[in-house]
């Protein structure tokens, strides 16, 4: 008579099934966890309670008796705006370094990958020592450094600009830039609108090409038609709107500079190290990523009668960024989280103007520490899900 | 006759592609556009390299002991030398590296230096190949059990009879040391446990320990070290008040091990599945299994990525002044601060900077040689 399976099980003590030794622990696990999280509760509601603090969101209706000197996009104002503002603006000005640090430390950190494998023996070793500086000499310096060491004193008054040209000066009270003033809303968006229709074309345009690469074998000059598009179509749109955008450039007052769009000395500063510090490591992103497309690649294609600069475009390169985009993903989360170092220069992002000055003059730590996690969060959850989204794509793209 | 044939001999290369003048052809003027960047790349050493010669070696001021001697006069008005006042970090090193206490005590100081030696006297034995790995085995449990014992009561003094130097009082270099070494140390063990909870196949036990990592990874380390200072002391029950250097280091400590759990992790996950399932078969359990199997396998997988997270943490510790300790950074910047110093912050900030690059470098540079060595190709 054959054993029913059952039989086995039976034998088996109850501490010794996996199942039941599972569910044991996980019952053990969480309930330690729970006893943990409602001591922590209780001794939180009787130390606030002794401290005269409830806590809540009430406070963020309240007015915030403080002034932010820096709020690009928001009228923020001493006496009238709330505490929730007090976080709008610290959000923004977060993103708004962070948006400028990732464009510029990408462009700088490709510069950096690709002169580190240049035939140049000197070029190469330059290019090491910027990444080993960098990389071996902690942020918080490095923003300390240039804000007390170099830009402090080297920046002139407003009266004696660097005049960098294009209507852009340096100065103590920052970066000045100028600014594009509507003249007419109905020709301005008119503009906007076909410059938008002029890209979805190139984008129809370019499918419409591989389309007919892919049958015929007919070539169809996109980059060139693009580029030619691009510069002469926006300047033809323009005069035949009758300019509905003029450029304000800052001008030096008495004694201040007026016009024009002003990024702040604190800004400037912690842009500028972010942006040098992140390009140490995304040029080594970029190295790391290029070495890893092997040298039969481009032979292979070179034999087939590809010529170099196809060759890179369309051999080289699209092997290499699968190497490089996802670490340089992670790289822009960094920056973003290490633009929280702001308060060294006095930047107003989230952490200092929130999770310090709003905490210190409410006393609601709980809530705010809460929120300004939540927001970090949130944002490291999106950068893994775009990484996670990009890896599948490219993934499947393997052989 | 001798029919063997004897070919010439080769003729020698080209005089210009050989020695010296070949690896400058080769490296530095290859193309006109290399030599445009070589001249360009020398144009920019030499604007730079003889100025900081100058200022750091030739113009310095080394001697002396009080700012007169970086003073010079010019049109009878004092003005600072044009080179480097290195009597400034001189006369303060103390402060700098063992923090204000230490430095008005003169008499204690041989605490913290004490320790420091025991420390790398123990250290050293560690890096080096050569020791055998029994002696190796038994220093680093002395390193992680004792050594803190005895390093605490020698710093702290109220333990063996000695004048007292409260945690408060600490700073310096030696802020920086504890802060990184104790985070890295109190991380470690829980680093093993979530990591090892994110992989189990218990649900709860998984998104308990996925939360726990990806919280820490998630917030910035300032706005941790924040909630430590702000939030810890509602959470403890009223009475208990810890000093700011122990909140510093329960901040740190979770931070860090959502790091090392997950350069672990990524040991676990490198582990060949032949290895489970041979454990498995053996009829081991599941701590014996990853005891005597898996961890030690991917312990030594994971060592430069956990050595790389170290330094990462070295680093990390320079922001601690934004909470108000005083640590490498924040002491010499309250050092150039002091009034009879004024003026010296960017010797200040160059020393600093020197010191953390030798000892990150050297740091990393040992552990990309640990990865080389420890690459026994037994990859899958």
């Amino acid at each position: 008579m054959v054993k029913k399976p059952s039989q086995h099980h039976a034998n088996i003590p109850l501490h010794r099934n996996p199942r039941v030794r599972a569910v044991v622990f996980q019952v053990v696990a969480i309930s330690l966890l729970l006893w943990f999280l409602s001591i922590i509760a209780g001794n939180t509601v009787s130390n606030m309670a002794e401290r005269g603090i409830t806590v809540g969101l009430n406070f963020m209706g309240q007015v915030a008796p403080f002034e932010i000197g820096y709020t690009p996009f928001w009228d923020y104002e001493l006496g009238v705006s709330k505490y929730w503002e007090v976080l709008v603006v610290g959000i923004q000005n977060t993103i708004f370094v962070s948006i400028f640090g990732v464009f510029a430390a990408t462009l700088l950190g490709f510069i950096i990958g690709i002169l580190r494998l240049s035939p140049n023996w000197l070029v190469r070793k330059m290019a090491s020592a910027y990444v080993e500086t960098f990389r071996n000499i902690p942020l918080p310096l490095w923003i300390f450094f240039w804000y007390v060491a170099v830009f402090l004193p080297i920046l002139p008054p407003p009266r004696d600009s660097f005049i960098l040209g294009a209507g852009f000066f340096l100065n103590k009270e920052g970066l000045y830039t100028p600014k594009p003033l509507i003249e007419n809303s109905v020709t301005a968006s008119i503009f906007f609108i076909l410059l938008l229709a002029l890209v979805v074309g190139l984008f129809y345009l370019r499918r419409w090409a591989k389309k007919r690469q892919d049958a015929t074998g007919e070539i169809f000059p996109f980059a060139s038609t693009a580029l030619a598009a691009l510069l002469i179509i926006p300047v033809v749109l323009f005069y035949a709107l009758g300019s509905p955008l003029h450029l304000e450039y800052a001008e030096m007052g008495k004694f201040i500079m007026t016009g024009g769009i002003n990024l702040n000395f604190s800004f400037f500063v912690l842009w500028f190290a972010l942006t040098v510090y992140t390009a140490a490591y995304i040029g080594e992103n970029v190295r790391a990523g290029i070495l890893a497309v092997s040298r039969g690649q481009s032979e292979a294609a070179h034999s087939l009668g590809v010529r170099h600069t196809p060759t890179l475009r369309l051999v080289v390169i699209p092997q290499a960024m699968r190497v490089i985009i996802p670490p340089t993903i992670s790289q822009f989360l960094n920056l973003t989280k290490n633009s929280s170092l702001a308060v060294i220069v006095a930047y107003e992002d989230i952490v200092n103007v929130f999770a310090g000055v709003a905490l210190n003059n409410t006393g609601q730590a709980l809530p705010i520490i809460a929120i300004t996690v939540l927001l970090y969060g949130t944002l490291s959850l999106g950068t893994s899900a775009i990484l996670n989204w990009y890896n599948k794509r490219v993934q499947l793209t393997e052989r | 006759m001798n029919n063997t044939f004897t070919p010439l001999p080769s003729r020698t290369p080209p005089g210009n592609t050989i020695g010296f003048v070949g690896w400058l052809r080769q490296n530095l003027f290859s193309s006109w556009g290399s030599s445009l960047f070589t001249i360009f790349g020398i144009y920019l050493l030499l604007q730079f390299i003889p100025p900081a010669v100058q200022w750091f070696f030739l113009d310095a001021t080394w001697g002396g002991s009080d700012r007169s001697g970086c003073e010079t006069e010019i049109n009878g008005e004092t003005a600072d030398a044009p080179g480097a006042c290195w009597t400034f970090i001189r006369v303060r090193a103390a402060q700098m590296f063992f923090g204000l206490y230490f430095a008005s005590h003169a008499d204690q100081i041989w605490r913290p230096i004490l320790m420091f030696v025991l420390f790398f006297a123990m250290l050293i034995p560690l890096l080096l190949p050569m020791v055998a790995r029994k002696i190796k085995n038994a220093i680093g449990l002395v390193l992680i059990f004792i050594f803190p014992i005895v390093a605490y009561s020698l710093l702290d003094g109220s333990w063996l009879g000695m004048p007292v130097a409260h945690s408060s009082e600490w700073g310096g270099f030696l802020l920086t040391f504890i802060l990184a070494s104790v985070g890295i140390v109190a991380a470690f063990p829980i680093s093993v446990v979530m990591a090892l909870g994110r992989r189990s196949e218990m649900p709860i036990i998984r998104s308990i320990c996925v939360f726990y990592i990806e919280i820490w990874r998630a917030a910035p380390l300032i706005t941790i070290l924040f909630m430590a200072s702000n939030l810890l002391p509602l959470f403890f029950p009223s009475g208990v008040n810890y000093d700011k250097v122990a909140r510093a280091l329960i901040a740190i400590t979770l931070f860090q091990s959502a790091y090392m759990a997950e350069a672990i992790r990524g040991g676990l996950q490198a582990i060949p599945k032949g290895q489970f399932e041979g454990a498995d078969s053996l009829g081991l359990g599941y701590w014996q299994k990853t005891i005597f199997i898996v961890l030690p396998q991917a312990l030594k997988i994971s060592i430069p990525g956990l050595v790389n997270s170290a330094l990462q943490l070295f680093k990390d510790t320079a922001l601690v002044g934004i909470i108000g300790l005083h640590d490498f950074l924040e002491i010499t910047k309250v050092a150039s601060r002091s009034p009879e110093w004024i003026g010296y912050d960017f010797e200040g900030l160059i020393f600093v900077s020197i010191f953390y690059f030798i000892f990150c470098y050297a740091m990393s540079k040992y552990s990309q040689g640990l990865e080389r060595k420890l690459d026994t190709g037994h990859k899958t």
